[in-house]
């Protein structure tokens, strides 16, 4: 990477792979519990967290050695808050449908752990540009776990992805329902999601051995 | 340059300022955006109208809500709307305003026993029927639900839509799904002579919907508070049009 330093791009990368703020953080699992029963919602999770962290990130970094440390929570959840009120505007002007089908996604952003989280470990200790690839990073990092079991919930649970029918149509008996494939809707819960969570953390742990903590 | 940022004073000076600065930007954020929202809304409200009279693009997908499109609904709603009335009393006006009616306002007004509700109507034309749109409003779970059914003369459903500003996502929230909606079509308000609404039934061992004379469509499991509310809601709104359907038949 020309336009970055190795130290820099190390702050997007690493979240991406082995220092994901899903798989080995741990942060931000409720947000990946609810939504990803659905590959669209999952992506347009990630865009939104990925606008509120990347600019979230730069706003308190900027801001860092005035806040009171007493009431720096606060400040973090009113900057997060602000964020999240003007994109939800934002979007109810100029893309109302998308708003409607979001409405409660967009306030689950608010409630995102990864973004308290990153603003309380890194932006507060952090110039701004480092922030912003800092917050860029955490988002992809998360939202490339959302899409992935986004994924397969949808596949597995519906039998769809983005909507539309690959598998077939399952009351018509075509494509694979015709060879007497089922539709899990067990995937659609909440629970598979964490279960796939739990499968990639797996993966991930028996390819890097130096994620697995001793006992 | 090193401030003090321990400081009671400071603390207090930063959380005001703060507030000011947040507020004012969030202020001016709203009432830049607010012409293009309330357009929005308004193109919203006429594609409502129109999907509960079965204008719409659902074509051969059976799953989802088509809306016609925002482009195209305010010329579709002036061709198919052939009539918006005003019922208030025995007065009947016609006023191409009146689906802007609000109707949360006039229920608050109406609490005056001196006020005269007005009751908005649609009187729409497709392919050589006449439907009747009545909008409705009333409460779920934890908000607002509302929604718009069309009658024929005989008051006899032809369609519905619902909407919700906050039900349960998954349970409630499905009230505004085609599953439920297209239960509607066809529903009976009347029992013989007598109106009775439709019941958001459950266990009324009709889940396909097969009895149309029943009053009563399947509930949504888990959604019993926000069924009640669209029972509660068709039961109420639509009994004040009673006096206006009686008159079209004489």
């Amino acid at each position: 990477m020309g336009l970055l330093s190795k130290k820099d791009s190390k702050l997007i990368l690493d979240p991406l792979a082995d220092n994901n703020p899903i798989t080995i953080q741990v942060l931000g699992i409720c947000s990946a519990l609810a939504i990803t029963a659905q590959l669209k919602a999952s992506v347009v999770m990630t865009v939104s967290v990925l606008f509120v962290l990347g600019v979230g990130n730069v706003v308190i970094s900027l801001m860092r050695n005035i806040i009171p440390s007493k009431i720096r929570i606060i400040v973090q959840l009113v900057v997060v808050a602000t964020l999240v009120i003007i994109v939800d505007q934002v979007l109810k002007a100029f893309s109302y449908e998308l708003s409607k089908t979001l409405s409660v996604f967009v306030g689950l952003i608010i409630t995102n752990c990864i973004i308290m989280g990153r603003f309380e470990a890194f932006a507060l200790g952090n110039g701004p540009w480092k922030s912003f690839l800092d917050g860029i990073g955490n988002a992809l990092g998360y939202g490339v776990i959302l899409i992935i079991v986004g994924f397969f919930r949808e596949l597995l649970g519906s039998g769809t992805l983005w909507g539309y029918k690959v598998l077939g149509d399952p009351i018509a008996k075509t494509g694979l329902y015709a060879l007497g494939y089922e539709n899990n809707g067990f995937m659609l819960l909440s629970p598979m999601a964490l279960i796939t969570v739990g499968i990639i953390i797996w993966i991930q742990r028996s390819r890097n051995k130096a994620l697995i903590e001793e006992n | 340059m090193a401030i003090n940022t321990e400081k009671n004073s400071y603390t207090l000076f930063f959380a005001i300022g703060m507030v000011i600065v947040v507020g004012s930007l969030l202020a001016f954020v709203a009432s830049g955006l607010k012409p293009n929202i309330k357009e929005n809304e308004r193109l919203e409200k006429q594609q409502n109208i129109l999907y509960a009279m079965g204008v719409d693009e659902n074509g051969d997908d059976p799953g989802s809500v088509n809306f016609i499109s925002t482009d195209k609904v305010a010329a579709e709603f002036k061709t198919y709307i052939t009539k918006q009335l005003i019922i208030q009393g025995d007065n009947v006006t016609e006023d191409d305003q009146a689906y802007l009616i609000d109707l949360k306002k006039e229920e608050a007004l109406a609490k005056d026993e001196s006020y005269e509700r007005r009751l908005p109507l649609f009187v729409g034309e497709k392919d050589g029927k006449t439907f009747y749109i009545v909008p409705m409003r009333g409460k779920g779970l934890w908000d607002a639900i509302w929604g718009y059914v069309s009658v024929d003369e005989e008051m006899v459903v032809q369609g519905a839509f619902f909407d919700h500003k906050g039900e349960t996502p998954g349970l409630g929230s499905n009230i505004k799904e085609r599953f439920f909606m297209d239960d509607f079509k066809g529903e009976n308000l009347f029992n013989g002579t007598s109106f009775v609404g439709i019941d958001v039934a459950k266990g009324n061992a009709d889940p396909l919907n097969k009895d149309k004379s029943d009053n009563q469509v399947d509930a949504i499991a888990g959604a019993t508070i926000t069924g009640n509310g669209v029972t509660a809601m068709i039961k109420k709104d639509l009994r004040m049009y009673l006096p206006y359907f009686n008159s079209l038949k004489n």
